[in-house]
């Protein structure tokens, strides 16, 4: 091993270079993680493979191809299934987090009455929001916002007083994708199961880096996208309790979906089949099962604390920084690895675009979470969020380009 | 690293470029983005509040960068139509008020049938810098917002 490797693998505590895998990173400081992971190449091979040795259809064929790629792809349902601690006909591949959410809305609103409630947070992301505020608007429902302590938190006292009798659904993200805020998703199901309400989680952000089980998380619906866990782009997942999935009728139809069809009548075949009408994106099923095993290898407990160790890191670097203000939890206690800020006198976009020019990739703006920052009285923000590939060296080039932009705008 | 010459065809009726004569030197590469003319419409920028009398306004917002701009336009009743003058509010980047600052300025006084002609590239020579794709969006907020605003002027 030469110097070069030691000092790589000094970095990170997988004695991993994650360089080989992930080859983007050697040119460029990447640290936008909330909005897309890189992928691994052995998720790029699974997809490559069904392209090139088996492409053929799900669940029609009988040739030996078309076995094949219903049997891994029906597999691809069981690795989703076994990832999150549910079972496989409870898991319906949807496009992403957004696409969940808004077939969630749909399904769900249909039982809705004027008058009745839905209880979102003030720091959801705009899919899980403006899919609530339509429906609401057409049912002539109530949309209400537990709002955040002074420290960034979910106030759970303020939850207790607003998921009332009136509440038939609460919908909340796991972890903020601006705040990187980790919400208490136990006690708001125990608070929503309470007054016999319906509780979403939306887990795009959590579940890339958190070791999460929906049977002990007791939620109802769980929603997560693949490409933010090194998956595929266009492929994403909805989680429901069985017997609430078997209730429920179907939105979207045509081929795939059903049992029988006749003249005037339809009946829908069984789970998850009911809920995923036409040719899905098979290659992304695959995708996403070639990135959980890739995840599962590293080990989601690694990789948790490979990030907390990244965010104390990053925290107390940015902390020496004159101006800026760090918009989230100021600790790494009850937090995930993104990391939002402001500066003084410098705006997020001219931030972002100067870090740009160094070569490192972070996110500005407001996140998809106007509301959020309008709460906040902010116009938004700069935002670094890491995964297990990147490394403190990392944070340090994203410190001295920080500097950098005081100079100019100081 | 040199920064590139705008070509001059690209210039409109509006005349010459106020930044014209600084464009081609030598410019680190920050410099290039932010450099100080730049920051200074920024920090102080011209004809920034609202105007006591003023015939036009209207407001718009780039949601990529949360940039906000309201401009209140005082057009002279007599044909041909004159900007006898022009102010702007607003909040947002670097890029973004800095160009309503300077497009501001420089249109003060014009007919607005050449203030309609005006495309991106017066915006970005008024710069003097190179805006990205996405950028863009940011630099011409402002000449967004008052050529809207002339839609109802005959």
């Amino acid at each position: 091993m030469n110097n070069n490797q030691q000092k790589k693998e000094s970095e990170n505590c997988f004695k991993i270079d994650f360089h080989e895998e992930f080859p983007i990173l050697k040119s460029i400081t990447y640290l936008d993680n909330s909005s897309t992971t890189q992928k691994p190449q052995v998720v790029l091979e699974a997809m490559n493979e069904y392209y090139t040795k088996y492409c053929a259809n799900v669940h029609r064929g009988l040739y030996p191809q078309a076995e094949q790629a219903t049997q891994v792809f029906e597999e691809a349902h069981q690795t989703v299934a076994q990832f999150i601690g549910a079972e496989a006909d409870e898991i319906i591949f949807t496009s992403g987090t957004t696409e969940s959410i808004n077939l969630l809305a749909q399904l769900l609103g249909k039982t809705l009455q004027p008058g009745d409630e839905i209880v979102l947070s003030i720091m959801e992301h705009h899919s899980n929001l403006v899919p609530w505020q339509q429906i609401a608007k057409e049912k002539k429902a109530q949309l209400k916002y537990i709002n955040l302590t002074k420290d960034y938190h979910l106030d759970l006292n303020e939850a207790k007083k607003i998921i009332s009798k009136k509440t038939k659904i609460v919908s909340i993200t796991h972890m903020s994708n601006v705040l990187g805020t980790i919400n208490p998703v136990k006690e708001l199901t125990a608070m929503a199961h309470k007054v016999g309400a319906l509780i979403i989680i939306d887990a795009a952000q959590s579940t890339p880096h958190l070791k999460l089980n929906v049977k002990e998380l007791s939620c109802d619906f769980l929603a997560f996208s693949g490409h933010k866990l090194c998956g595929p782009t266009g492929i994403g997942v909805l989680y429901g309790k069985k017997r609430l999935l078997q209730d429920l009728e179907p939105s979207k139809l045509g081929g795939g979906m059903i049992k029988e069809v006749t003249l005037q009548n339809s009946t829908w075949a069984g789970l998850p089949a009911k809920f995923e009408a036409g040719t899905p994106n098979i290659a992304g099923a695959l995708g996403l099962a070639a990135a959980i095993k890739y995840l599962q290898k590293i080990g989601l407990k690694n990789i948790e604390k490979q990030e907390l160790s990244l965010t104390k890191y990053a925290l107390d670097k940015l902390k020496t920084i004159s101006g800026l203000k760090i918009i989230g939890p100021p600790n790494n206690k009850g937090r995930g690895a993104v990391i939002s800020f402001t500066i003084k006198n410098a705006h997020p976009h001219d931030v972002a675009e100067i870090l740009a020019r160094e070569n490192i990739a972070i996110r500005a703006g407001h996140h998809c979470a106007m509301p959020l920052h309008t709460s906040l009285n902010i116009e938004g923000t700069s935002r670094m969020s890491f995964y297990f590939y990147n490394t403190t060296k990392n944070i340090d080039a994203a410190i001295k380009a920080l500097h950098k932009v005081n100079r100019i705008f100081q | 690293m040199k920064s590139k010459k705008i070509p001059s065809s690209q210039k409109t009726e509006m005349g010459e470029d106020p930044l014209g004569d600084r464009l081609g030197e030598p410019l680190t590469e920050e410099e290039e983005l932010y450099k100080e003319n730049i920051l200074d419409h920024y920090r102080s920028p011209h004809n920034k509040g609202q105007l006591k009398k003023y015939t036009q306004t209207h407001s718009d917002l780039n949601p990529l960068c949360g940039d906000r701009i309201t401009v209140y336009l005082q057009i002279s009743p007599n044909s041909p139509k004159v900007l006898t003058d022009i102010s702007f509010e607003g909040s947002g980047c670097a890029i973004s008020q800095a160009a309503a600052s300077l497009l501001t300025d420089s249109i003060k006084g014009k007919k607005i049938e050449v203030i309609r002609t005006l495309g991106p590239w017066d915006i970005f020579n008024l710069l003097g810098i190179r805006i990205s794709h996405t950028r863009s969006k940011c630099a011409l907020l402002g000449l967004k917002t008052i050529q809207h605003s002339l839609q109802g002027v005959k």
